[in-house]
């Protein structure tokens, strides 16, 4: 037994290094957004919404393009992987509770959930863009973004609402049934019901993951100087514009570059913030 | 309501008991496709998978009959000669992530300790909060900063990329890990007090024993982050097809070189691309399920 002096040593020693690292970690993202918000409010103004994104070191300019464009994408892609998430999920927690099938579609729902984002983005233009073949589906444009995006939302909402379901209280579901309800309407007026808050917390977490999101857009839909809302064109977006102007050597443009990620980070915060609080009023219910 | 409603189809009153019958008959109709189409949704995500893989060979065979297995071992990247080897990039991979594992795990654990062993009570809720939103940014914000702050200090080399992977995947492994040290029982942390054990050695001989398989999980899965990494890679590594050996030199991963050079490529150059997109998707797939399986593992556990 070593004496009490050198195990207390030890023991200070060690609680002293994780009070380091809390703080040594802390602080590297404190700076991160002490930079993003400093450098990004400076060209915050009107004109960020209400014009379009510049040419090199002219005057004026905003990001109008990238943020409708951004919009747009973001919307579809949750548009369309919001209900094959939820109704997988519903599969997973309602159907196939303990079948092997779920095992597996769990674990490979998992595996996409955290997949690089740069690799879905391949897959979208391998699979319908692909230049120079006559079986092309589509060119780069804002839908197969949109597509992109919805690969990307499917795994999250999946997930969570898995979760959000099984934590529904099976007394609720039997109560349900002996009152003669069938199946389905027990799984949609009474599971989602109570699950609510949790289904939209996933589709508010799947929104904020796409909406960052930007490997994927640059094989799909690249950018666009214009304002455009056609979805068979190429569409301008937030995340490939600040990838585009942040490198090149512009004042103007890098700071839009800054400007467009303080934006990103201020829509993500606010998304997963209202996530949290939709879950945490559930669990004090 | 009455017993006996009209059948408007057929003009015919029903029983009691025929109604019923249709009622039932409909429901099943309804639960039935309901369950199809869940079903049928549920599916698809495994076909996701699956048609990922298909069209990334596919995308890639171009390549992969030209080159063979000799892509995986070629140090040369040459694009006029139309000649890829892909030997650097995974070289630069696991570089960056190895480097950026090494910094992040020590201080994503010291974290995860002091959040749930040390850090006063109204404190711990709020800086886990934090940590959590953090790990939710977007990599692209990563990027931009370390390419504005750290590059200008450190050059565009291998090092700043890892640097930067590590502050990326800090929060990360940070949220798991703290998950992960909830599980254990209060119980036998208060025993372990009980018999006169220090908070440092109810974190090493009680905690970590415990956790260690779900640890180990949620290291891979940061490590399954930092390998397919692009945006903030991609800003900071100066894309040098070279393996020069050094730390402080400009390289590659082989994500950084498919944003850099996919909008230039065509032909068997992009098919290198998609196969190395493919290559990347493997050792990733790799890593994310063994770092699942750890994990399911001390779920099972903690159920037991």
């Amino acid at each position: 037994m070593r004496s009490y002096q050198a195990r207390r040593l030890t023991d200070q020693i060690m609680r002293g290094l994780c009070w380091a690292s809390a703080l040594f970690g802390l602080l590297w993202l404190a700076l991160i957004l002490i930079t993003l918000f400093w450098n990004g409010f400076a060209g915050l103004n009107l004109n960020v919404f209400t014009q379009d994104t510049p040419g090199p070191n002219t005057d004026g300019g905003g990001l109008r393009n990238a943020i409708v464009g951004s919009l747009i994408m973001t919307g579809l892609g949750v548009g369309i992987g919001t209900p094959i998430g939820i109704l997988a999920g519903t599969y997973m927690a309602e159907y196939g509770r303990y079948s092997r099938i779920t095992f597996y579609i769990r674990f490979v729902n998992d595996i996409l959930l955290s997949a690089p984002s740069i690799v879905i983005g391949l897959f979208i233009y391998a699979a319908l863009i692909t230049e120079g073949v006559e079986h092309r589906i589509v060119g780069y444009s804002a839908i197969a973004g949109a597509l992109a995006l919805a690969v990307i939302v499917i795994p999250v909402v999946v997930r969570t609402t898995e979760d959000m379901l099984l934590l529904v209280p099976n007394s609720l579901r039997e109560a349900a049934s002996a009152m003669g309800l069938p199946r389905s309407h027990v799984v949609m007026k009474v599971a989602y019901k109570a699950a609510r808050a949790g289904l939209i917390t996933g589709v508010l977490l799947g929104v904020a993951r796409a909406s960052g999101e930007t490997a994927p857009l640059l094989f799909t839909v690249q950018s666009n100087q214009f304002f455009s809302l056609d979805l068979t064109q190429q569409m301008a977006n937030l995340p490939v514009v600040i990838n585009n102007f942040a490198g090149k050597g512009y004042a103007n443009w890098q700071q839009l570059a800054w400007t467009g990620a303080l934006i990103i980070t201020l829509a993500v915060l606010t998304l997963s913030i209202t996530a949290r609080s939709l879950t945490a009023q559930r669990k004090q219910q | 309501m009455a017993d006996v409603t009209l059948n408007a189809a057929t003009g015919k009153s029903l029983s009691i008991e025929e109604q019923r019958l249709s009622a039932i008959n409909s429901f099943r109709f309804a639960d039935r496709t309901f369950h199809n189409i869940t079903f049928a949704a549920a599916l698809f995500v495994l076909i996701l998978l699956g048609s990922i893989i298909v069209s990334l060979i596919v995308g890639a065979l171009p390549a992969i009959e030209k080159f063979g297995f000799g892509f995986l071992y070629s140090e040369r990247w040459s694009v006029n000669k139309e000649i890829f080897g892909a030997l650097s990039p995974i070289y630069g991979t696991v570089m960056t992530s190895l480097i950026a594992m090494l910094i992040a795990v020590p201080v994503s654990l010291g974290i995860a300790i002091f959040l749930t062993e040390l850090c006063p009570m109204p404190l711990r809720r709020p800086i886990g909060i934090a940590i959590e939103l953090l790990a939710g940014i977007p990599s692209i914000i990563y990027g931009i900063w370390g390419f504005f702050t750290l590059t200008p200090i450190f050059g565009q080399t291998l090092l700043t990329a890892s640097l930067i992977l590590a502050i990326m995947v800090l929060p990360f492994v940070t949220a798991i890990s703290r998950d992960v040290f909830l599980t254990v029982p209060q119980v036998l942390r208060e025993a372990a007090f009980g018999v006169g054990c220090m908070t440092w050695e109810v974190a090493r001989s009680i905690v970590l024993p415990y956790t260690r398989v779900g640890v180990v999980g949620g290291v891979m899965l940061g490590l399954g982050r930092a390998l397919g990494e692009t945006m903030a890679v991609t800003f900071v590594i100066g894309n040098a097809h070279t393996i020069a050996g050094s730390i402080f030199e400009p390289a590659t991963t082989i994500s950084a070189t498919i944003a850099n050079e996919f909008q230039e490529s065509d032909g068997i150059y992009r098919a290198a691309l998609l196969e190395l997109g493919l290559l990347l998707f493997v050792i990733t797939f790799i890593v994310l399920a063994v770092a699942r399986i750890m994990l399911l593992r001390l779920e099972r556990k903690a159920g037991a």
